[in-house]
């Protein structure tokens, strides 16, 4: 049965009902009170995102401060049921312009009761979808105050719009400029061994895209991946140019996107919703380009004292540089005092966050710049406090870089007036925000540590272990590309 | 743009502020007396009420210092318990400006009413009850305002229930509003109408909704489309004498994507809640569906792909054909519809025969999977649940891929545990040493229920695969010397583990696990250790020594370390027949013998002494017997159960890997209700009948099947019933029982479960002794009777009347109990009713305050039992709950069907003791519900009230 809900409750902290909506019979009214006491007041919270109290199921998610409970007595669909929350969420989102926690609850309850209502009817999810939900379920700050009876000349579209085939586009849409801007966010998760080979490596992508066009265009994309240049060859039955193709291990995509043309062509084609939203989501786990290696060396002496080295090597063209890069390296909670050496950039200590943050500014290709810091612990009475040694975090742009080397080949729109027309990418900015964990590492039997006392050897095996570094990086390309549509007016206004 | 509703939660505007002073200064009386009775009854000590120029407040100090604040808009309770706040009518017409709420027309005025019914459903948010104002809040139905409108029908669905008559009020405005222009407004009646659960509405939800059904607006249909399964859920003969299924088959073919799915949706609802063949789907449909199913929503997917997999597909190549356009599902973004297309796809390939195209399918199902890992970490948690059943039937899919359930630093910790098991699935010759080193780094982190896991998960890949074990003890030693306690325990409980998987091979480590002896603590990892001990006795020169360290705290340990520790001693004296360990045995025999309590130690000592005594070869041939060797089968699933989780996945069931009988109990309780009227039918009685449960200790009783008296004389349930009370009509209530003499002994026997508490001793109850018990079973409340007859003559005619009470308890039937002859018992089970006969609080308490006087109290008011002669014996205090004296008392929960009620157990009267307590089981206790009887008259009785 794909029922996802009997009931949802949004929660705060403590425990107070902040909304509360039954949609079937099935359930208690007050079975929320069981979750509060058999899971909010218990050590089981974060044990298990799936719960069975008495009769019922309990699906619970915690967004910010709030939790978001779904309640069920039948044999529901529970990947219906979070992916139902995860999307709510960003529908309300979308309604309060930004946070969605207690306080924006509260301000919008009325608002919240009325879209409950409507995104899902008898615990069956409904159209979800922001931007035709926007066309009849509007509050007064959206709506202006003069109008009394507001609904009554959009309405009958909308209802054929909720329901209709493009069920996330409106009609009507008018822009005078027509743009489109991609992004290409990717996230490389990479596990290195001790020696440096590479354990395992993976990229996530997403292609974002905001989209501001006019009437409803019917949009192409191609990509540099393997397959879709292949089959692009075959239909034109000449070899495609030379350049590098990517392989793509998986492709998800937006609802929009025509999944069968795409499993039978190849291609991305589709009616974008306005506005911005993810057109596609992938996995590379071969040939990612990595423009950065980190080599930490911790090492133990004593027990109030860290030495920490880091050496940060740049591998991409010397000519290329990165900008703004922040290594944040974890330290102890009870660290006390620290000193460091860097040859390049600023270095300081953040209390709050527990790390040292190491900042350059401009890095340069082929360079290696290090941190050398000493760090005092406070001496502690227990002596075996683990310590989680999160991994290293880095944050960077490097321009005209990617990971897994995706390109966007073309954006064309089908529906002008002249059939088909290429958007050319008129400006290459391309920006990449990069994130990089890197797990600690330590060497063992370094002279320094055989005068040691046995407590300090202790502390040593918890470092010990972890011989590996652990790195992913979240790479940002953003390719904005302004369709050539200012001089070829887009169909359809 | 975002909103300012949580004034209505806190503060109030300031424009508001003067007219609502003005209501609030006439019936400022009302109020100011009501809410003092309310503070009064929250046990607070001093109350103070205040006006200010712009808001209202009350202050209140109490025991627990709980604050109380009061503005015009809003009543809020600051301190620990804010359950007790609650309104009454009075209050709330005061507090929300109720007289405001019934205003006309213009703008103006429907914005203000608009005001006040938001406040009315903030009140309704933080669990005030505002049904009282049902009458005034239906009265802004008519209204052009469709905000108000959702508001409104939004405070119907939530209090419909609780006003059935005044619910009627509703419909004409549903029906008018089913004929609106506006498709918005249609769908939004048909929608709310479904949801009303009244019987009387419903009848006229019929109309509306077939009208709706065929409506222009493919908006309106496919709610109209859902509206029927909500209607078949409260009503399904209705559905089927209308004709409704065959309108939503209609719908199936329906031009419109998203009508399509919700019909789909109805129908399989339908059709799951019914025995008859309802939804069939045929070759014919199902293209149909799978052509919808391009241009649905990503929900309508969903919803069609569920029905489909319960498909049959007649060959491999259909089942092929099928596959093939599902395939596509397989990249949307959406884990529901992937997850739905991997049901679909995995029932499908078990018709296909070619091994190509099964292949070709593993290969494709795979990255997608793979992609659900990227998601929010609870849709990962689902998908884990259910990879794990994947891999289980085809482990090819994923044999490839285990490095994407390596876990990461920052997974939550049920995605961690769910990855292990999947990667102790995945283990292979080929990756065992990257999975090694993995379980190594785990081995070391902090979370310690997790490095526990991942230590037992090197033993059972070691188990698994034989190749490679002996890489695995490699690792669990080197984890051995890191030296953590708990690592070291766990590594040597699976160490045993290997042993007895590979006998004779790896022995060579027991001195590397001897020094770590003394660092035991955990029972489980000590009676491993000793059980390696005893084991391998011959080979270790100083297991007497090591034995005899464990023996010295013997008395102490835990039951299967004892039982292990004799074991190992037996062993070591059948392998070492020395003098050491002849003592040792001695003292263990000794011990497990005589000085426990625990009947398996000292009966397996028992044995082995005798053996040993008897023919010590033949106890060699006993102790040391050849073992079986064991494989790593801990986790897997039963393959008959393994093919219905996979045909659920996705779902609860996939979820908790249980068949969805094991915990939805609906299905269950809907064939529970079918036999209950049948047997209500038969026996005459449209209420729900008196079970009548045969107590083991009275056989004669009830099988001579004594004919009930004629005598009876049912007493009303409640003084005032209210309207849907059981009123017994008494000459078909005889009748039945006549009639149905017989049927109480295919009822089923009363729980054979601990006795009942007795609440009427033989001693005061002049020879009769009646124990009870409030019970719960399948979702139902009885009271669970057992009457003893010890006096010299047949008991008959017994009647019973409960008492106005808390939780509105009252008897669902008569009670039926046979003629009880002298020296026999009867027992029954007397079906209950909640909320039928509410005590409404304060008056009661005025009632209890005059008996503590000493008065004599009236003997109708209390239930009663008589005897033959009419006298009256007893009578049951199920109640009231005395609000006055809660402090005196300590907490009691007591809960109905679902429902939590927290009370104060009323020290003065000892009348009622209510505790109830909602564990993980399915069926709700009731633990406890203790009545004190009370004979009137008697000299308890003036005791009871002297006390007082």
């Amino acid at each position: 049965m794909p029922v996802a809900a009997s009931a949802i409750y949004f929660l705060n902290l403590r425990g107070d009902v902040l909304i509360n909506r039954l949609y079937r019979d099935d359930v208690g009214g007050n079975m929320v009170d069981a979750f509060r006491t058999h899971i909010m007041q218990t050590k089981e919270l974060g044990t298990c995102p799936v719960r069975q109290i008495g009769g019922c199921s309990f699906f619970y998610m915690r967004i910010s401060n709030v939790y978001i409970v779904i309640v069920v007595s039948s044999n529901a669909n529970v990947a219906c049921a979070f992916k139902f929350v995860v999307e709510a969420v960003a529908l309300f989102k979308s309604y309060f312009g930004g946070a969605f926690d207690e306080d924006a609850i509260r301000n919008n309850f009325v608002l919240i009761y009325e879209l409950l209502d409507e995104i899902m009817d008898f615990g069956y999810p409904q159209n979800l979808s922001p931007e035709i939900l926007k066309l009849y379920i509007t509050q007064e700050g959206v709506r202006s105050p003069f109008s009394s009876k507001p609904t009554d000349k959009p309405v009958p579209n909308a209802t054929l719009q909720v329901t209709g085939a493009v069920g996330w586009r409106r009609e009507g849409l008018v822009y005078k400029k027509n743009e489109v801007f991609l992004d290409i966010v990717e996230s490389v998760n990479l596990l290195m061994s001790s020696k440096g080979s590479v354990l395992r490596c993976d990229v996530t992508g997403k292609v974002l895209m905001k989209c501001f066009l006019s009437g409803m265009p019917d949009l192409k994309l191609g990509l540099n991946d393997k397959i879709g240049l292949e089959k692009e060859s075959q239909l034109k039955a000449r070899p495609t140019k030379s350049g590098k193709t990517i392989e793509l291990d998986d492709v998800t995509f937006h609802q929009c996107v025509n999944l069968t043309r795409f499993n039978s062509e190849k291609t991305v084609s589709f009616v974008p919703p306005d506005g911005e939203f993810e057109l596609m989501k992938y996995r590379i786990t071969e040939g990612v380009n990595l423009p950065f290696r980190v080599l930490p060396t911790i090492k133990e002496l004593g027990r109030t004292r860290i030495e920490v080295n880091v050496k940060v090597k740049s591998v991409f063209g010397a000519k290329m540089f990165a900008l703004g890069v922040v290594i944040k390296i974890p330290v102890p909670k009870q660290t006390a005092k620290t000193s460091f050496q860097v040859t390049s950039g600023r270095a300081k200590y953040n209390a709050a966050i527990d790390c040292l943050v190491w900042k350059i500014r401009k890095f340069p290709g082929q360079t290696e710049p290090t941190l050398s810091a000493e760090v005092e612990l406070i001496s502690t009475m227990t002596e075996k406090k683990s310590w989680t040694r999160p991994p290293i975090q880095m944050e960077f742009q490097v321009p005209m870089f990617t990971a897994s080397g995706l390109r966007v080949r073309f954006l064309k729109n089908l529906n002008t007036k002249r059939g088909v027309f290429h958007a050319r990418i008129t400006r290459h900015t391309l920006r990449m925000q990069n994130e990089a964990n890197i797990g600690t590492e330590s060497e063992e039997g370094t002279a320094h540590r055989k005068g040691v006392v046995v407590l300090a050897c202790k502390t040593r095996v918890l470092y010990a272990c972890k011989t590996r570094r652990v790195l992913s990086c979240k790479l940002r390309l953003a390719q904005r590309m302004e369709n050539a549509a200012r001089k070829t007016k887009v169909a359809g206004v | 743009m975002s909103g300012h509703d949580s004034k209505y939660f806190s503060t109030t505007k300031k424009g508001e502020i003067p007219e609502l002073k003005e209501e609030l200064n006439s019936q400022y009386k009302g109020f100011d007396s009501s809410l003092r009775c309310f503070v009064a009854n929250r046990g607070l000590v001093r109350a103070d009420l205040l006006v200010y120029d712009s808001s209202f407040c009350i202050n209140c100090c109490s025991i627990s210092s709980n604050f109380i604040t009061c503005h015009p808009g809003v009543l809020e309770l600051c301190g620990s318990d804010t359950e007790y706040v609650y309104f009454t009518c009075s209050e709330l017409c005061v507090l929300f400006g109720a007289g405001k709420i019934n205003g006309n027309g213009n703008e103006n005025e429907s914005d203000k009413r608009k005001d006040a019914v938001k406040k009315v459903i903030a009140a309704m948010t933080v669990g005030k009850d505002v049904s009282s104002l049902f009458t005034d809040v239906v009265n802004c139905m008519q209204t052009e305002n469709l905000e108000l409108k959702k508001l409104v029908y939004l405070y119907l669905i939530n209090y419909a229930k609780s006003q059935p008559d005044l619910a009627i009020l509703a419909v004409n405005t549903f029906v008018k509003d089913s004929q609106d222009p506006n498709p918005l407004i249609r769908a939004l009646a048909v929608r709310t109408m479904g949801c009303i659960r009244v019987d009387k509405i419903t009848e006229y939800l019929c109309d509306p909704l077939q009208r709706c059904l065929k409506d222009d607006d493919p908006y309106v249909r496919k709610t109209a489309a859902i509206c029927v399964a909500k209607l078949y859920d409260i009503n399904a003969e209705l559905v089927e004498d209308r004709g409704f299924l065959e309108s939503l088959k209609d719908l199936i073919s329906d031009n419109n994507p998203m009508v399509v799915a919700n019909a789909v949706a109805a129908l399989a609802e339908i059709q799951e809640n019914s025995t008859r063949p309802i939804f069939e789907i045929t070759s014919h449909t199902l293209s149909k569906l799978l052509t919808a199913l391009n241009e649905c929503t990503e929900w309508g997917q969903v919803f069609i792909l569920d029905a489909l997999s319960k498909y049959k597909a007649a060959d491999a190549r259909e089942a092929e054909n099928i596959v093939e356009r599902v395939t596509p599902r397989l990249q949307h973004a959406n884990c529901a519809v992937v997850l739905s297309a991997v049901k679909m796809i995995l029932q499908q390939m078990e018709l296909i025969t070619s091994t190509d195209v099964v292949r070709n399918l593993c290969k494709k199902m795979a990255p997608p999977l793979v992609t659900l890992l990227s998601a929010e970490p609870e849709i990962q948690y689902v998908a884990l649940r259910n990879i794990n059943l994947i891999v289980q039937r085809r482990p090819t899919i994923l044999a490839h891929e285990i490095k994407v359930f390596f876990c990461k630093y920052n997974d939550p910790i049920y995605v961690k545990m769910e990855k292990l098991e999947i990667m102790i699935k995945l283990a292979s010759d080929r990756n065992i040493d990257q999975v090694l080193l993995e379980f190594k780094e785990y081995a070391t982190e902090v979370d310690v229920d997790f490095v526990r896991k991942a230590v037992r998960a090197i033993g059972r890949c070691a188990i698994k695969l034989e190749r490679a074990a002996e890489r695995c003890i490699t690792v669990l030693l080197e984890l051995i010397k890191i030296k953590v306690n708990y690592v070291v325990q766990e590594a040597i409980i699976v160490i045993k583990d290997i042993f007895r998987r590979y006998p004779n091979t790896y022995e060579s480590i027991i001195a590397t696990l001897c020094e770590s002896l003394d660092t035991l603590d955990e029972p489980e990892a000590k009676a491993s250790m000793i059980w390696i001990i005893g084991e391998y006795a011959e080979r270790i020169d100083n297991a007497d020594e090591l034995l005899e360290s464990f023996l010295e705290s013997f008395p102490e340990e835990p039951a299967h370390v004892q039982l292990q520790l004799l074991t190992a001693t037996v062993k070591l004296f059948l392998k070492k027949p020395t003098e050491g360990p002849q003592q040792m045995i001695q003292v263990v025999l000794n011990n497990a013998t005589v000085e426990t309590d625990n009947p398996d130690l000292r009966d397996r000592a028992y044995i082995y002494w005798r053996l040993l005594s008897t023919d010590p070869e033949a106890a060699k041939d006993v102790v040391l017997a050849e073992k079986p060797v064991i494989s790593d089968d801990s986790n897997l699933i039963d393959p008959s159960l393994l093919d219905e989780l996979l045909a659920n996945i996705a779902t609860l069931s996939s979820v908790y890997h249980k068949p969805p009988e094991a915990f939805v109990t609906r299905v269950k309780a809907t064939a529970q209700r079918t036999e209950d009227e049948d047997y209500g039918s038969e026996t005459g009685n449209s209420e729900s009948p008196a079970h009548v449960a045969d107590s083991s200790a009275s056989p004669t009783a009830t099988s001579s099947g004594v004919p009930y008296a004629a005598a009876r004389q049912p007493t009303p349930v409640s003084p005032a019933p209210a309207p849907a009370a059981p009123v017994p009509d008494l000459l078909g209530d005889l009748m039945g029982l006549e009639n149905s003499a017989i049927v109480p002994m295919d009822q089923p026997a009363s729980p054979a479960g601990p006795p009942l508490p007795v609440v009427l001793p033989a001693s005061t109850g002049q020879g009769l002794q009646i124990s009870a018990q409030l019970t719960c079973r399948e979702g139902q409340i009885f009271y669970s009777l057992l009457f003893e007859n010890n006096t010299q003559v047949p008991l008959d005619g017994f009647m019973i009347q409960f008492n106005k009470n808390t939780f509105g308890l009252a008897a669902a039937g008569p009670l039926q109990v046979p003629q009880l002859q002298p020296g026999t018992s009867a027992g029954t089970l007397l079906p209950m009713v909640t909320f039928q006969n509410m005590s409404q609080g304060p008056p009661s308490s005025l009632l209890q305050a005059k008996r503590k006087r000493g008065r004599t109290p009236n003997p109708g008011r209390y239930q009663g039992l008589r005897d033959k002669r009419g006298g009256l014996l007893c009578y049951f205090m199920p109640g009231p709950l005395d609000l006055n004296n809660l402090h005196f008392g300590c907490t009691i929960e007591f809960a109905i069907a679902n429902f939590w009620i927290r009370a104060y157990y009323n020290a003065l009267f000892e009348d009622v003791i209510v505790i109830m307590t909602l564990d993980d089981s399915e069926v709700i206790h009731l633990v406890g519900f203790r009545t004190e009887i009370l004979i009137p008259g008697t000299a308890e009785e003036h005791h009871a009230l002297d006390t007082v």
